[in-house]
């Protein structure tokens, strides 16, 4: 498997972190997903013999864990929370909002490939619900009204370079996420 | 005109969540007088720490509420293994938010937290368990612990005391059960989050790759730093009897001014929390229910009243919601917990068949899937008040529902079988009627309390 010179640099200093190696497995994992877009079977394989453990030790922790996938997903990447806080101030209707705008149905990835909605379960935010994080910015009080405007900011960072859709700046609005 | 409130907050961990100007690098913190109460610590014994904590009655503050100084001293030190430190950073109760504040804000105070409850109890390497979707908050922490050993405020020989010791962070990623301790374990061993059973694996006799460990929150490590600071003695004259130090109370839901308050123990009640902190209920609206620390921690309803004789002092009250004093032991009186202090507030536009079907759906998604009654359980209770919320209910499902939640508490493993039965038993003896009006007008295919947003 082809990693970049970056993540395996990181690879390494995350294994060295710990007082034992599969310790390193969850790290690693986030590592070549934010790299590959998700998590195949080679993936698997690599990371079972950089771990010293079996492909099938690698597997149950892919399968287990939300927030690892094993299919490619959209540029961009909308979770919507939907637990208890955020839906008594309307989550389930913001998401709707977004599903209609950005023409993607939850759990699915837009046609054009750009966008993927989820359901995800309380992040941790519920006093500035309902709350969405998009990749890894974090937009909150983003009532149902405010939803559409929303929708326009996640098309202009599908539209603009993965650079624009990179990590958010402290001070910026997104930082909390 | 600014109106006086009764009670002020009075913030411990919280003194610069917030604060203008307050930034989360290591130079503002030593600004703020950041690092001196882990110096003054490392001149002290390791033993002496511990005795702090144990007498300042501190007790956890990841939902559980259990005694930290007692907690460290069932830790095995004759093993000859080593000591592991963990700070559970998953925080992923729902309605709880509160240590995101403390890590994305003030990432020093936890560190610094850490090194002191670490060299207290002679721990050879501590570990951060943050939960994925803090991503932001895991790049904080890692650029704060760099920070903090160029300062040699961690790593090697620690403030030339002789003392090393490395703090890691995980990340996890999006499994609820790896807040529960025994589940993060495993998970930090490069695992599925299946929480062990207990006995025998104690965390502090087999722990981290079968060692002593420690697992506190994040909250609570930063309490520490305080207690050390005031010493024991005098941190255990903050709150009540029973219940010492502050709690940091995160109010959502319908209130006008939702957020987080950081009130000492018993020094006011919930009505002060609700109106006086949180502006009350929304315009033309009146509460109805509140579920106080946490979704797992059984639901209170307005009108509901509570007779009790309070073991402080020794008189009786009868409480309504809003009289129950703010501290775990009157909570624990009226039947629920003070939990993580993550308060969920509904007023009577929520359809409280739709609320228990949003928290059954939760519970039903994050069971780990090792026991069979919360297995089944939980996603029984899904799909029936899933069933129950679109149309297709039957009077007969109400009593069913409890019947369900009855057979997981008290039979798995690790308390997420609780967590999955104690909203179901404690809302449906107290909701039924509603339920009940619900289903009896289900047949107009509309929706039941039209004011209230959908919440399944
Ligand atoms: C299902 C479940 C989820 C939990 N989630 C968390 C959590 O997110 N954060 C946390 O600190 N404790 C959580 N706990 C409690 C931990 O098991 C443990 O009691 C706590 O981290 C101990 O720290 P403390 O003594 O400082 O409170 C959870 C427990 C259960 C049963
Ligand atoms: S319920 Fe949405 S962030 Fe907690």
């Amino acid at each position: 498997m082809d990693l970049s010179e970056q993540t395996l640099e990181k690879i390494e200093k995350t294994i060295a972190k710990f007082p034992k190696k599969r310790s390193a497995m969850l790290p690693i994992l986030h590592l070549i997903q934010e790299e590959k877009g998700y998590l195949d079977p080679e993936a698997e394989e690599w990371v079972a013999a950089k771990l010293e453990v079996t492909p099938i030790q690698v597997r149950e922790v892919v399968t287990f864990y939300p927030m690892y996938r094993q299919k490619p997903i959209g540029k961009v990447h909308v979770k919507v929370c939907r637990t208890l806080s955020c839906a008594l101030v309307g989550a389930y209707k913001v998401c709707e909002k977004l599903e209609e705008e950005l023409k993607c149905k939850r759990g699915e990835t837009s046609a054009d490939g750009k966008y993927t909605i989820e359901f995800v379960e309380c992040i941790a935010d519920c006093g500035k619900g309902p709350v969405v994080q998009v990749d890894d910015k974090m937009y909150e009080l983003i009532k149902p009204e405010k939803a559409g405007e929303l929708a326009e900011e996640i098309k202009r960072m599908a539209e603009a370079g993965p650079e624009a859709v990179a990590t958010a700046q402290p001070g910026t609005p997104g930082f909390k996420g | 005109m600014i109106q006086k409130l009764p009670v002020q907050e009075r913030r411990i961990v919280y003194k610069h969540v917030d604060e203008e100007g307050y930034t989360n690098d290591i130079e503002c913190y030593l600004k703020n007088g950041g690092y001196e109460v882990m110096k003054k610590a490392y001149q002290a014994q390791p033993e002496d720490l511990r005795q702090e904590v144990l007498n300042s009655g501190l007790k956890g503050r990841g939902g559980a509420g259990f005694p930290t100084g007692m907690k460290w001293k069932f830790v095995d030190h004759k093993s000859g293994k080593p000591i592991y430190l963990i700070c559970n950073a998953d925080e992923s109760e729902p309605g709880t938010f509160k240590d995101r504040q403390l890590i994305y804000q003030d990432p020093h105070q936890l560190i610094e937290g850490m090194m002191i409850s670490a060299f207290a109890n002679n721990c050879a390497q501590a570990f951060i368990y943050i939960r994925g979707e803090f991503i932001n908050g895991a790049r904080i922490l890692e650029n704060a612990i760099e920070e903090a050993r160029a300062k040699n405020f961690l790593g090697d020989d620690v403030l030339g005391s002789g003392y090393s010791c490395e703090i890691t962070v995980c990340r996890g990623a999006g499994a609820y059960i790896c807040g529960e301790e025994t589940g993060l374990i495993e998970s930090l061993e490069g695992k599925r989050g299946y929480p062990r059973v207990k006995p025998p694996y104690f965390p502090a006799v087999l722990g981290l790759y079968q060692c002593p460990t420690i697992v506190n929150n994040v909250e609570t490590l930063c309490q520490v730093k305080h207690v050390i600071d005031m010493g024991g003695d005098e941190f255990a004259k903050i709150g009540v009897k029973g219940d010492s130090g502050t709690h940091i109370w995160g109010v959502s839901g319908h209130v006008q001014r939702p957020g987080y308050y950081e009130i000492e123990a018993g020094a006011c009640t919930f009505g002060d929390l609700l109106h006086d902190f949180c502006g009350g209920p929304l315009p033309g609206r009146q509460f109805k229910a509140l579920i106080p620390g946490g979704s797992s921690t059984k639901v209170l309803k307005w009108g509901e009243k509570f007779k009790v004789k309070h073991p402080n002092d020794g008189q009786e009250y009868e409480w309504g919601v809003e009289d129950i004093p703010l501290d775990a032991i009157s909570i624990g009186l009226c039947g629920t917990f003070l939990g993580t202090g993550g308060s969920i507030v509904m007023d009577d536009s929520t359809d409280m068949l739709e609320a228990l079907a949003n928290l059954n759906a939760f519970y039903g998604h994050e069971s780990c899937g090792q026991c069979t009654p919360c297995r089944e359980g939980s996603l029984w209770l899904e799909k029936l008040s899933g069933r129950m919320t679109s149309g297709k209910a039957r009077p007969e499902d109400v009593p069913l529902l409890k019947d369900i939640a009855d057979q997981v508490a008290g039979r798995t493993i690790c308390a997420h079988g609780e967590a999955v039965a104690w909203p179901v038993q404690s809302a449906v003896p107290k909701f039924q009627d509603e339920y009940l009006d619900k289903i009896s007008k289900q047949a107009s295919g509309q929706r039941y309390n039209p004011a209230g947003y959908p919440l399944i």
